[in-house]
């Protein structure tokens, strides 16, 4: 066995090491990242200026600003009339969602044939998906407030339950897009279990494949709510109010009364002119990145907190 | 011998269960597909609602009308072209930034990221993906414009297409970002291998090798991401200003309106306009054209993400 002269070991090694330091690749990688931090760096411009300029407001007025109703004088105006509206939408969508965008899923992955309906069905979600979010104010419009006017409801039909009716319409796709993943992911060794023992197919469905998919299904539909509570556009057209109103705060007035939900507020006054509701805007701002971004994080916490790997 | 008969039968009957619980069963089922149905009918709806209401708008005005200088809906000008050169410049400003910065942070995420950074960058994507479009839409009209955009263009006005397309921009980076990075990771490691194995540097391996094997997930992640561009309402109706109608623009630095701000400032301005006017009647026309802009290019996107799927 001859020995492998030792300047050619060292040849190969330079050769496979390339020539010097990969300084063109080093470059492409300080891209890359600065890309990334783009992102980072406007995320958190967004926060501090809103912050700063938001939370004087917080400061003088307490939490004055968060239970005061709407009004034109930006000493008085506060986000009361919102944060009841977003919470009260949240809930009706979620009531709402949960139970269709579940049931259809179950339907799409444990039940249907693979037959014509099923694809129809099946594209129909996805392309929803991708429905622009003001379009659903058109439907929201001309379906469910004029459902309810017609029904002899006050406000011509423009109330709480016309607005959740429309956001569930948006976001019912995206729910059920995430559940049907979910279950999907559920290994089918589970269900052949299930079947083994004799279970018939609503009691694999119900007590193995759901709770197995329970986390996913959650994720998903919290992260969609988030999404729902921070919607404006489908809501100018499907009645909420812009400018002032009041409410005797029955839950009778808060259902088929005028409504508001925080982000309208956020639009309305970020069309005033005056310097003082520029602040209120962002304060608005505030309460809003505060809701919606902590079902956000509750969604990715439990995404973390659950994620099995099968 | 009899008894084993006698056995088969009664073990067929108990796998079919009794006939309560068939009955169950197939209720159940009925109802799941009732559920299912909800969104056909949905679609059903929206389809049946534009095509309605745009025609009775198309039949109401004089076709003339459709192209005057500009779009003032309340003054019987309806041009189109204004609402979809504002869309189309809002689009191509967006996508300069949201193309990019998606494709390159992809890049990063699916190729260098270790996994601890990915778990620490992943979130924050998510969360700038959770941001309300109203928030984006102030932020573009306070501090993108005064900051950015009329710092490098002094002569940019107060409200602009420019500044309301850069928050555009940045609320579309999560999408680019993430449907690109899937389609980077479904590429399969041999290949990448067989690139280090002929003395590719990482560079090179990611972007002659990664990046053109997932070249179909990347072109979806641009067209969902111009379909989601096109659709964007709150920024452009918050800092493009142009409310009341703009005149036919093709300066990104002026006010302007793209299709869904107009829808917005027409229903914003609902109160004022009586149901039945042609100007009301007008949202649904600008309604069904985006519909049917959007629809498309989802379907195209779509055609691109299965075809990511069925090359590995």
């Amino acid at each position: 066995m001859a020995a492998v002269p030792s300047g050619a070991t060292g040849a190969v090694e330079r050769s496979l090491a390339g020539s010097g330091r990969d300084w063109r690749g080093l470059v492409f990688q300080v891209l890359l990242l600065g890309a990334l931090l783009l992102t980072l760096v406007v995320l958190i411009t967004l926060l501090v200026d809103q912050f700063t300029r938001g939370l004087p407001v917080f400061v003088d007025r307490g939490t004055d600003f968060l239970t005061s109703g709407l009004s034109s004088n930006p000493e008085k105006a506060g986000v009361g009339q919102g944060i009841v509206g977003t919470l009260l939408t949240g809930v009706l969508v979620a009531l709402l969602c949960f139970p269709l965008g579940i049931l259809t899923a179950l339907y799409l992955e444990e039940y249907a044939p693979d037959n014509r309906l099923t694809r129809l069905i099946t594209i129909n979600i996805r392309n929803l998906a991708g429905v622009p979010s003001i379009v659903y104010g058109l439907l929201g419009l001309t379906v469910f407030v004029a459902v309810f006017a017609s029904l002899g409801f006050p406000n011509s039909g423009r109330n709480i339950m016309a607005g959740a009716l429309t956001l569930t319409a948006l976001i019912l796709p995206i729910v059920i897009i995430t559940s049907a993943e979910a279950i999907r992911a559920v290994p089918q060794s589970l269900r052949e279990g299930g079947y083994g023992v004799g279970a018939s197919r609503w009691q694999v469905t119900s007590r193995l494949v759901l709770p197995a998919a329970r986390p996913g299904i959650l994720t998903g539909t919290i992260l969609a709510l988030a999404r729902a509570l921070g919607e404006t556009a489908p809501l100018l057209l499907a009645g909420a109010i812009l400018g002032t109103f009041s409410t005797s705060g029955s839950l009778n007035d808060l259902l088929t009364g005028p409504y508001t939900v925080l982000p309208m507020t956020v639009y309305d006054w970020s069309r005033k002119p005056q310097e003082e509701f520029r602040q209120l805007t962002s304060a608005a701002i505030i309460v809003l990145l505060v809701i919606t971004l902590f079902f956000n994080a509750l969604a990715i916490f439990l995404r973390n907190r659950y994620q099995k790997q099968w | 011998m009899t008894a084993a008969t006698a056995d088969a039968r009664s073990s067929s009957r108990t796998l079919a269960g009794s006939k309560s619980r068939r009955w169950r069963e197939t209720i159940i089922a009925r109802l799941f597909l009732v559920a299912a149905l909800i969104s056909v009918a949905i679609t059903a709806f929206i389809i049946l609602t534009l095509f309605e209401r745009a025609l009775e708008f198309l039949l109401a005005i004089d076709p003339s009308q459709l192209v005057a200088e500009g779009w003032f809906p309340r003054r019987g000008m309806f041009d189109l072209a204004t609402l979809l050169i504002g869309s189309l410049l809002v689009t191509l400003i967006a996508m300069l930034i949201a193309g990019p910065v998606g494709l390159l942070s992809a890049v990063y995420l699916a190729e260098y990221a270790s996994p601890r950074v990915r778990g620490a960058v992943k979130p924050v994507l998510e969360i700038l993906a959770g941001i309300p479009s109203v928030v984006l839409g102030f932020f573009a009209l306070t501090f993108i414009n005064p900051n950015v955009v009329q710092t490098l263009v002094p002569s940019a006005e107060g409200f602009n297409l420019a500044a309301a397309a850069v928050g555009v921009g940045i609320l579309t980076i999560p999408l680019v970002a993430t449907i690109s990075e899937d389609s980077m990771r479904a590429v399969p490691q041999a290949l990448r291998e067989a690139a280090y194995g002929l003395g590719a540097r990482p560079g090179t391996t990611a972007m002659r090798v990664v990046v053109p094997a997932a070249v179909s997930g990347i072109v979806a992640a641009m067209i969902l991401g111009v379909s989601r561009a096109v659709g964007e309402t709150m920024v452009v109706a918050i800092a493009a200003g142009a409310s009341g109608g703009s005149l036919r623009t093709v300066d990104p630095f002026g006010p302007g309106q793209t299709m869904t701000a107009a829808m917005a400032a027409l229903a914003t301005g609902s109160d004022q306009v009586t149901g039945d006017s042609a100007a009301f009647q007008s949202l649904f026309f600008v309604g069904l054209v985006l519909f049917v802009l959007t629809l498309g290019l989802n379907l195209v996107g779509d055609v691109f993400v299965r075809r990511v799927r069925q090359a590995y």
